[in-house]
């Protein structure tokens, strides 16, 4: 009935009682990135997970100085490196339980190998042999994704259905400061917080999605600060203070396992290496920039604190690189030897039964290489 | 013996009964949605669903299709079998990326160690007046992605069977429900509702000598209507409902054309890289040598799918389809 209508006989009501659904008070982010090297805080932490972080980073930069030597080889066909990212990676792995699941992108294979993955089968991908080199249940690292913030929604739907089956399971997502644009980040927050899913969002804010910079990807306060509108907390951490990173994800990991619903962790870090060996970083960042965050590298940050309190030794700094050293020799020697490969793998998994018209596809694929041999001979 | 006596059902009710003695028998089957918790489905194929089994088992998710399947690839994932609704076929389209770059692919991507058993029910096709984006025949995206399975029923029985096997089944299958036949009725036996059909197999409707009419889902029975009304004009029209257009069962369809020499496919959707030109290439490959004329088509026209006002113009009928029957090249014959 319209005021016209009801002419003299209508009174304004007030609206039904509206009210805030949850305090945003709690969910904001603090105002500076949170910090444990080089601060008071940094007594507090364990010195043997700072020693384990430590060999983790040394190990991980020699990974992607590693990788990245072997795309000029011929022998990956593209490595996205971390380098200056290694404590996200590293801290992302160790944060997690035997039983926790990783939702990994595509620069983060070395959070993949920290977390137990073998250091070739994880560049399966990148080496181009198969999209995944390994079985995701082995170690709970789902394949890295390539589409980027597409992993989010898996991790929330795995974390959900875990819970549904009464699992105590917890998924961390990881995803870049480009990803954050997309649907697909937005939608998975959205459902991780309105079903109070058991997943861990971490945001690495490198600087740059390939050549764009933060400032052309968002206006908001700062990528944590998003969480806010879905209802859970976000959390800004310095990226490269692996101690801060891990104590900020741990927090996060545990407050998921209790039913405490999803967080959003922003990580300021930086991409120290052009966005891929194929990138040419110059068009679009300059020099300046790039030595002040050399100057913030997340293992010289970590080897200071741990050497000024005499938790480290030169001894210790030498086992480190040892390690590395070994393991990147077996890197080279394993991606030296060319991949086996099979064509008939192209058809063998596309469906449970390959279809009839998949049948007759492979018997022309296998007439055709038949011939080939043939004609070699 | 005794005879359980046939009642009449609708094909909704026949996937409604489809899902819940699924849910009985595995309690890994999810059904997920926009609206198909509390209300039943804006078509009520999930009614009294989430009462029986409760709201974890038939879920109102946030409004986000992209969020609805990419959280259902995590569920499936960890070993649930989700059941996915879309809510019409136009807003399916925000979850492609997810259905073409995970969905179809995971079990490819990870040689066989993560597959992906889920369900995406959409509601296809015209003919119920809906306003713009309610209407579509989306049918060739999904056929054109491998690592799909794209099923359709066309029958109250089949709604039911292909729908149970839709969800046994450890590959991802996209099920179009024609939501015209929506409100068909057939009889059918509620004890024993249907046998669950295994996927990938075409069925003869009508049999006939003259011509085959290839079809499948909303357009089975105005080929039916078709093959009735062509009597009169002396053709036996031959009917397959093609039921499972990936995989495609080229077998009984190819049997049907060698044994009448002629072929006319139809479907509502769009004729120009439409379902139609796929399988009369592969008529043409397969019986060339029985065909007495090209294969050919009618299908919706090549244009956005119009307005409820003017669709009649547009969806495939039973003048349109004798005319192409009329031009097989008969005159040869006499
Ligand atoms: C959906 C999608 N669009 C575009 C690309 C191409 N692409 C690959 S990486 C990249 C930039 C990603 O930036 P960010 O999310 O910040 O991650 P970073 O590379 O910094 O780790 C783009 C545009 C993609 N992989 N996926
Ligand atoms: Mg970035």
């Amino acid at each position: 009935m319209t005021v016209m209508e009801q002419r003299g006989g209508y009174r304004p009501s007030p609206p039904p009682a509206w009210q805030p659904r949850t305090d945003p008070a709690p969910l904001l982010p603090d105002a500076e990135p949170y910090r444990v090297l080089g601060t008071e805080a940094a007594a507090k932490a364990d010195p043997a997970l700072l020693r384990r972080l430590y060999a983790e980073l040394v190990r991980g930069r020699r990974y992607n100085v590693q990788a990245t030597a072997l795309t000029k080889q011929g022998r990956l066909a593209v490595y996205p490196s971390s380098t200056g990212q290694e404590a996200c990676q590293v801290a992302a792995a160790l944060a997690l339980k035997e039983r926790d699941w990783l939702f990994p992108s595509y620069r983060d294979t070395l959070a993949a190998v920290a977390r137990g993955l073998d250091p070739v089968q994880a560049l399966t991908l990148l080496r181009g042999d198969w999209h995944t080199g390994y079985d995701p249940h082995e170690h709970r690292v789902a394949p890295l994704c390539t589409p980027l913030a597409t992993q989010l929604p898996h991790a929330v739907g795995l974390a959900h259905a875990a819970r549904l089956k009464g699992d105590d399971v917890v998924a961390l997502a990881m995803v870049g400061d480009g990803g954050s644009s997309e649907g697909d980040f937005h939608e998975a927050l959205n459902f991780a917080a309105v079903w109070r899913a058991p997943v861990v969002f971490l945001v690495q804010n490198n600087g740059f999605a390939i050549s764009v910079p933060l400032a052309k990807q968002t206006a908001a306060p700062s990528l944590a600060h998003k969480a806010v509108g879905y209802g859970m907390p976000g959390r800004l951490v310095d990226g490269n203070d692996a101690a801060a990173v891990h104590e900020v994800l741990t927090d996060a990991v545990r407050s998921a396992r209790e039913g405490g619903g999803p967080t959003l962790i922003e990580a300021i870090t930086y991409r120290v290496d052009a966005h891929t060996n194929a990138d040419d970083a110059t068009r679009y960042r300059g020099d300046a920039e790039v030595a002040a965050w050399r100057a913030h590298d997340p293992i010289a940050l970590l080897e200071h604190e741990l050497t000024e309190r005499g938790l480290l030794d030169d001894d210790a700094i030498r086992a480190a690189r040892d390690a590395a050293e070994t393991m990147a020799a077996d890197l080279r020697e394993r991606m030296n030897q060319d991949p086996v490969l099979d064509p008939m793998d192209l058809f063998a998994h596309v469906y449970a039964e390959p279809t009839g018209q998949l049948r007759e596809q492979r018997a022309q694929l296998q007439a055709e290489l038949h011939a080939e041999q043939e004609g070699g001979h | 013996m005794t005879t359980v006596a046939l009642k009449p059902a609708t094909m909704a009710q026949a996937l409604t009964r489809a899902l819940r003695d699924a849910m009985a028998a595995d309690p890994t089957v999810h059904v997920m949605g926009e609206d198909v918790g509390t209300l039943g489905g804006v078509f009520r194929v999930t009614d009294g669903l989430a009462k029986e089994f409760g709201e974890d088992r038939c879920t109102d998710t946030p409004l986000a299709e992209a969020g609805i399947l990419g959280t259902a690839v995590g569920m499936a994932m960890y070993g649930l079998r989700p059941v996915v609704e879309m809510q019409f076929d136009a807003f399916a389209y925000p979850a492609f990326e997810q259905l073409i770059s995970h969905v179809s692919r995971m079990r490819n991507r990870t040689r066989g160690a993560m597959p992906l058993p889920l369900t995406i029910r959409v509601p296809y096709g015209g003919g119920i007046g809906g306003v713009e984006h309610h209407s579509d025949s989306s049918e060739a995206y999904y056929m054109a992605t491998p690592g799909l399975h794209v099923v359709t029923p066309a029958t109250v029985a089949d709604a039911y069977g292909l729908l149970r096997a839709a969800i046994a089944s450890d590959d991802p299958v996209v099920f179009l429900e024609p939501k015209r036949l929506y409100w068909s009725k057939d009889s059918w036996n509620p004890e024993h509702p249907m046998d669950v059909e295994p996927i990938g197999r075409a069925m003869v409707r009508r049999s006939g000598g003259s011509a085959t009419l290839v079809t499948y889902g909303p357009s089975v029975p105005v080929c039916l209507e078709a093959a009735e009304a062509a009597r009169a004009e002396g053709w036996d029209l031959e009917v397959v409902d093609l039921r499972s257009l990936v995989p495609f069962d080229d077998e009984t369809v190819c049997a049907s054309v060698r044994r009448t020499g002629r072929a006319v496919v139809v479907h509502e959707s769009g004729g120009f890289g439409g379902p139609g030109g796929e399988i009369a290439a592969r008529v043409t490959e397969r019986c060339f040598h029985h065909l007495e004329a090209p294969v050919l088509r009618v299908a919706g026209f090549d244009i956005p799918y119009p307005p409820p006002m003017l669709e009649r113009h547009h969806l495939p009928g039973v003048d349109r389809i004798l005319d192409a029957v009329g031009r097989l090249q008969w005159e040869a014959e006499s």
